[in-house]
């Protein structure tokens, strides 16, 4: 009788290593996350400026990131500035530190996108209430602001979540490359092992991204119906 | 002579904003040429002319919104052109409304409405908000208090800007066109509204294109042309004889 592949995910450790892997996803996606809002918000604010050098150095930056593909980026940082600089960085701080770069040149994007979106009026007539300009950001754009985006901001971070499986290709033991080490070690006990391993990795990707996408469908009807 | 001095100053102490000569240019283009009025205690000033005659820049240059280039704008005696004039300070006793009705749209009408007194003045909020609920029944939208802006009409929210400008307690209020992009059916309710508060006394500087109402709601005209003062007269005088050509050519496109 052939065993069914399923069991290949319960045997000894596998179901807690799987959870391992994923827990490693979920942390270089999230200090990522956490660490390109801040520098995006920094960048966004920095792209309404008119200042001509601070917008082009902004724009090199954003389509650099745009125009080179992820993967590339994290082999110049693993094997390249680390060779140059010869220094040792993991494999893990190294995705933390491409996935942080390339997601503040997109929330510096999202940023100047909502900021530059309010209307000149909600300006003017804050400022004509008396609000002095900490007011006006603080009670009239920055909440606006915010809710034009959570949409973009979502969707970033699923991608940024959804991008982490690359981080095997440097050596990163993440939640896909746990599940390819138990669909080798199991090949001859669970033929069917793959199907079972990856079918249960896609739910674990489905369990963090859907909620994301949720809240945001949420927060946008809230806002805008 | 003696009494002639004392009527003089009266006369002066009534006076809330004195502008004098002021000019205005974009971009090297004057759009005020040299513009001066004054403007009462209680006195409601209509501003009429054609479109880009200055009409709003120059009200926009009254609450600091534009910098003018010269000239001199004193409110209660106080020049307004100085390096550190307090706007915030000056704007909340010159409320103003305008076009767009720019209310906040993701705070309700009463949060609207109290933003100013609370965050600018630090108002004590049960009393801000008991005056801002005696306003919103005045202009009839007591019961819409707790709505967002996207779910009132045009007219119901150009009657609540006027009461989030109102409720800061102003002592001039500028209406800069409010009823130039509401739908006709929709322009009376708002008129009616300002109508109200000149009878209560409010001084007021209106810029419209609604003739009817700047006849019966005026008590001095302004034609504004080509960034200047034309003529300055009574309602009556300036509807049935215009002193200027100028004017007569522009009140005959309103009649068909």
């Amino acid at each position: 009788m052939q065993s069914l592949g399923i069991k290949a995910i319960f045997e000894g450790r596998n179901f807690w290593r799987l959870f391992e892997g994923l827990f490693v996803t979920v942390e270089i996606a999230f200090i990522s996350i956490i660490i390109a809002s801040l520098l995006g918000v920094i960048i966004g604010l920095s792209r309404t400026t008119k200042s001509k050098p601070v917008l082009i150095i902004n724009r090199i930056y954003l389509e650099l990131f745009r125009v080179i593909p992820t993967l590339v980026w994290l082999f110049i940082f693993y094997f390249g500035v680390t060779t140059a600089l010869n220094v040792d960085i993991s494999g893990k701080v190294i995705s933390i530190i491409v996935f942080s770069l390339w997601g503040a040149a997109e929330m510096g994007d999202i940023v100047r996108g909502a900021l530059q979106s309010l209307p000149i009026h909600q300006i003017e007539s804050g400022k004509a209430l008396g609000l002095s300009y900490y007011g006006l950001y603080r009670y009239v754009l920055v909440p606006q602001a915010v809710r034009r985006m959570i949409p973009g901001t979502i969707n970033l971070a699923t991608r940024m979540i959804k991008t982490t499986s690359l981080v095997v290709l440097i050596g990163v033991i993440e939640v896909v490359k746990v599940g390819q080490q138990i669909i080798e070690s199991s090949r001859f006990k669970f033929p069917t092992a793959s199907f079972w391993v990856y079918g249960f990795i896609f739910m674990l990707y489905f369990i963090i991204c859907y909620p994301l996408s949720r809240i945001s469908k949420k927060l946008e009807t809230k806002w805008n119906g | 002579m003696e009494w002639l001095g004392v009527n003089v100053m009266d006369e002066n102490n009534n006076i809330l904003l004195n502008i004098q000569d002021i000019h205005k240019e974009f971009d090297n283009k004057e759009v005020l040429k040299g513009v001066s009025l004054s403007l009462h205690k209680g006195e409601v000033l209509v501003v009429l002319g054609p479109s880009g005659c200055g009409k709003s820049t120059l009200l926009r240059c009254l609450n600091g919104l534009e910098k003018i280039k010269s000239g001199d704008i004193k409110f209660k005696d106080k020049s307004l052109i100085q390096k550190n004039i307090d706007w915030q300070e000056v704007r909340v006793k010159i409320g103003m409304v305008f076009q767009n009705y720019d209310l906040f749209p993701h705070m309700t009408v009463i949060e609207n409405i109290l933003l100013g007194p609370l965050k600018v003045q630090k108002r004590d909020k049960t009393e801000a908000n008991a005056q801002a609920e005696q306003l919103l029944d005045k202009v009839g939208l007591l019961d819409r208090k707790d709505a967002y802006p996207r779910q009132l009409s045009g007219g119901q929210k150009q009657r609540i800007a006027i009461v989030r400008a109102l409720c800061m307690n102003p002592e001039i209020m500028l209406f800069d066109e409010v009823t130039a992009s509401l739908d006709p059916e929709v322009v009376r309710e708002v008129l009616d509204v300002i109508l109200g508060l000149a009878k209560q006394g409010m001084t007021m500087v209106i810029v419209t294109h609604e003739m009817g109402f700047a006849k019966s709601v005026a008590d001095r005209i302004v034609f504004m042309d080509e960034g200047k003062i034309c003529e300055t007269s009574k309602p009556d005088e300036f509807f049935k004889s215009p002193k200027t050509e100028r004017a007569r050519q522009f009140l005959n496109i309103f009649q068909y």
